[in-house]
């Protein structure tokens, strides 16, 4: 077992983990932010999405070390002082939610995005969560809710 | 028409979005019970084959393995409506599913550690993987009571009036075979379940079903323990789609698990055992034969289908039952017959999936409307317009259709694609159409298609609803609440929705067949009724008013004529209840459509609405990759009222993913009887980048029964898109696909073909 720190969702972190241990493991079973989900393991669904430096990486291929000593933020830490953020508010008043299980690593893509990016054209908007599959909307609300939280 | 509802037909966010998108909803998968241990399944290595020998010592001797079961450690079980499917095999096994073995330990890694350690000693058997084949004398036999391989219990012949007169009156009759593929469900979520026993031997099951109580029945007949002990608790679903709709052996697997341990056991399908191991969308060959007169009237429909049952019997093989509707009443047919063969096979078994063989139904009648139009020299449009469904119609079938929107959605569609401007240009552009009908307002396939209500409202005003009703993500909990909201009067935010454990709700049959909005609404509406009632009363006694004289809106009571004099209804609601002779306000609603069992013929109105929908598609087909890219798709639905037209909006735009990828991109190669692309970098499932423009159009026709006039419209989303691309790729470069996917590969080579028969004629 090994010790590792990282700053997660603003916070500095440490827990003790197998060397080989994904993060998207530790996040869930160590720390139990149950929020980032896991839908095939092997880095093609983009459900497991989060920020590690502000970069979106497919947690279930990262492994946790890599985020030793840096910034991550999972879906947990995109509300701040009891507000939403603007995407998730999008989200919610767009129809972009359906069974909800593609909608974390959905938030994160569209976070990386507007974080470097203020105003994504939609082509722009559709590249960056390309990586991210959902069965459920058919993805026009969840570009809708994206452009809405562009606005604000 | 909407503008007189407060809340029903106004676009809703749904109550579980707050919840999923912080990260805070609970899925199954996210749950951990204090003991918990992990699952996993030891799967066949090979698609038919003898079981000479299962060693699982050293399994069991790994630190963290607590059990390891095998067919030997449990009594014989077989599930499935067919009762052909053992829980774990012995003797034998029939496809790549076949659970063998199963492992419970402390951890996930170790549970699959200790699969590697189970020695089985097979003896290869020759398998057959065509249901054509399989029946073939001298096939392989793969159920020793079905020495044919043909499941009887699903052969069916249905027919109305008489094909061979109605052939005869024909001026054209064409015939065609269509084969329609392998696909998967793909939800998010993958398939799990969780059991846990306390001591004294109740069952507590969370699981992802869509079927609660029909669950509930089905364990307690597998595990041979009384229902009464068992409680089914759904959990936040991660997708459904109908792959939830059956028991599969991995879930007696579980609670045999946790049976045998004394601890809670969950198991949760890896991405690739879930392509391998969750049910597929059910393959079709069919073979159709079409007439019609010059006028484009249609005169008889034959239709011959072989399924291929897989393995064992899953709802796969009854969907005939559903394809009967289409293709006896998708337009005015006035002759029809339609035969099935079902066939075991030791390839995967198939499921329920959304449409339930509609998808597969739709994909050939559409197809040959337009073969029809083409040898007429009709347009595409024309010859549906002429034959479409009206309001008043009975069906040969005996479906007796009230509300039809469906010239309504064949011209809309048609005008947002431009079709007259666009259609038969040349180029590589086209324009093509399909429509579809299905139930709308339940099914009547179980002795019981009805669903129970409770509402209770309590002193500070909160409503809550307590529904059998199964919500997957679809919406149908925000679609109730709205409902409550509007037929008790008080605002959407007071009412919260409670559904799916068997021990607090009223049973429902389930979420399928589209039924939930039509009739758990209209239960949920019943059980409103009788709650405002129920205040309203209380409201006359202290008022010293009649009941006729008040009303109740948004929470507010008054006199009627004087809505600016009102008080808070909870007010009401506590004046009935702090009183000595006083009472709460408990409410309840059981709702059964006024629908009929078909007989032994198949006749009868099974449903007590029919959904209609058309979707006009234009695409561009470069003739020299064969790729096909759909630029646009018009989608028209008939949904009766749209009692949340942003949910409606979102199963289309969900349907229409799915349709796309059925029609163009999608297929679950399966060789040998083995999946060679389980995974999501190999199965082309449509990303964002694959969408093309959609224009939703919401048809309201009010229908008599549905709640508010709502009809059931989520699996119709995803129907007509396949066949409506095959047509627009006909308009635009001439090419008949008769088998999905369309690929590249079918479009050059029918290209190729076709420019081959054009330098014969010359």
């Amino acid at each position: 077992m090994e010790a590792m720190t990282m700053k997660l969702n603003g916070e500095e972190v440490t827990v003790h983990i197998k060397p080989d241990a994904m993060l998207l493991d530790v996040l869930r079973d160590e720390l139990r932010l149950m929020g980032t989900k896991e839908a095939c393991g092997q880095g093609e669904c983009g459900a497991c999405t989060v920020l590690l430096e502000g970069e979106p990486v497919t947690s279930c291929l990262v492994p946790a070390l890599k985020a030793q000593g840096r910034e991550v933020m999972t879906v947990e830490g995109l509300a701040s002082a009891g507000e939403l953020h603007p995407l998730q508010k999008a989200f919610i008043e767009h129809g972009a939610v359906q069974c909800g299980y593609c909608t974390p690593g959905m938030l994160m893509s569209a976070k990386a995005l507007l974080d470097r990016n203020p105003h994504p054209t939609e082509e722009e908007i559709k590249e960056a969560i390309s990586g991210n599959l959902c069965r459920c909307t058919g993805y026009v609300n969840i570009v809708q809710a994206i452009r809405a939280a562009c606005a604000e | 028409m909407s503008e007189e509802f407060s809340f029903v037909g106004k676009p809703t966010a749904k109550l579980d979005a707050p919840s999923k998108v912080t990260g805070q909803a609970i899925y199954g998968h996210d749950m951990r019970l204090p003991r918990m241990l992990y699952g996993s399944i030891l799967r066949s290595e090979y698609p038919h084959a003898r079981i000479l020998n299962i060693d699982t010592s050293r399994a069991k001797a790994l630190p963290g393995v607590k059990a390891v079961l095998t067919a030997k450690d449990i009594p014989e079980i077989k599930i499935g409506w067919a009762r052909d499917h053992p829980v774990l095999k012995a003797g034998k096994v029939r496809c790549i599913r076949d659970e063998i073995a199963a492992v419970a330990a402390v951890d996930e890694e170790t549970a699959q550690e200790a699969l590697e350690l189970i020695r089985v000693e097979y003896e290869e058997l020759p398998g057959v993987f065509d249901p054509e084949e399989a029946m073939k004398p001298g096939a392989p036999v793969i159920h020793a009571d079905a020495p044919n391989n043909i499941q009887e219990k699903m052969r069916q012949s249905y027919y109305h009036g008489d094909v061979q007169k109605g052939f005869q009156e024909s001026d054209v009759v064409i015939e065609d075979r269509f084969r329609l593929p392998f696909v998967t469900h793909c939800c998010m979520g993958t398939s799990f379940c969780l059991a846990s026993f306390n001591p004294s031997g109740d069952l507590t099951v969370w699981s992802s079903t869509q079927m609660p109580f029909l669950y509930q029945r089905d364990l307690s007949m597998a595990l041979g323990m009384p229902a009464h002990k068992i409680r089914v608790i759904k959990t936040t679903i991660g997708g459904a789609f109908g792959s939830k709709l059956d028991m599969y052996p991995f879930e007696p697997i579980c609670i045999l698990l946790a049976k045998e341990t004394g601890r809670p056991v969950r198991i949760a399908f890896s991405r690739e055992e879930e392509f391998v191991a969750s049910p597929t969308r059910q393959p079709v060959i069919c073979d159709i034969k079409s007439g019609a007169r010059k006028d484009g009237t249609l005169t008889a429909r034959q239709v011959s289908m072989i399924l291929d049952n897989g393995a064992y019997s899953s709802w796969g093989a009854t969907t005939p039952l559903v394809m009967m509707l289409t293709i006896s009443s998708l337009y005015r047919v006035p002759n029809v017959k339609y035969d099935v063969v079902v066939a075991y096979t030791n390839n995967p078994y198939s499921g329920a999936m959304r449409g339930y063989g509609n998808p597969q139904a739709t994909f050939v009648l559409e197809s040959h409307m337009d073969m029809l139009a083409h040898e007429l020299g009709m347009d595409p449009m024309e010859i549906r317009l002429r034959n479409a469904n009206q309001p008043g119609d009975v069906t040969g079938q005996g479906v007796k259709i009230t509300s039809c929107g469906l010239t309504d959605c064949i011209q809309s569609a048609a005008e947002s694609v431009s079709w007259k401007q666009k259609r038969a240009k040349s180029g590589n552009r086209g324009v093509g159409m399909a429509s579809m009908i299905h139930v709308g307002g339940g099914a009547r396939i179980y002795p019981s298609d009805g669903c129970g209500s409770t509402v209770k409202v309590d002193d500070f005003g909160k409503v809550t609803l307590i529904s059998g009703s199964t919500d997957m993500g679809q919406g149908a909990d925000t679609v109730m609440a709205q409902i409550v909201a509007e037929e008790l009067g008080v605002p959407v935010e007071n009412v919260t929705v409670i559904n799916a454990d068997t021990d607090i709700t009223p049973w429902d049959v389930g979420a399928h067949a589209s039924r939930t909005t039509f009739v758990a609404g209209n239960s949920a509406r019943l059980a409103a009724a009788d709650a405002k009632r129920q205040i309203l009363e209380a409201a006359a006694e202290s008022m010293g008013d009649s009941v006729q004289d008040l009303d109740m809106k948004e929470g507010r009571i008054y006199r009627k004529g004087e809505p600016e004099e009102w008080i808070p209804f909870e007010k009401m609601v506590r004046s009935k209840h702090f009183q000595l002779d006083g009472d709460v306000v408990l409410a309840r609603g059981w709702y059964e459509p006024p629908t009929e069992k078909q007989d032994k013929e198949y006749r009868g109105n099974i449903s007590a609405a029919y959904g209609f929908a058309t979707q006009a598609v234009e695409v561009e087909v470069d003739t020299e990759t064969g790729e096909v890219k759909v630029l646009k798709i018009a989608a028209a639905h008939d949904v009766g009222r749209a009692i949340n037209p942003m949910a409606v909006e979102g199963q289309i735009h969900g349907g229409i993913s799915m349709g796309l990828g059925y029609g163009l991109y999608e297929e679950l190669m399966v060789q040998e009887g083995r999946v060679l692309n389980p995974s999501f970098a190999d199965y082309a499932l449509p990303t964002v980048l694959d969408m093309p423009e959609i224009d939703s159009i919401i048809i309201e026709t009010d229908d008599p029964a549905g709640p508010f006039g709502a009809k059931g419209m989520a699996e119709p989303a995803c129907i007509p898109t396949a066949p409506a691309i095959a047509n627009a790729i006909f308009d635009a470069v001439g090419v008949r696909i008769r088998e999905l996917p369309v690929t590249p590969e079918k479009v050059l080579k029918a290209l190729k073909e076709k420019q081959a028969r054009e330098e014969e004629d010359r």
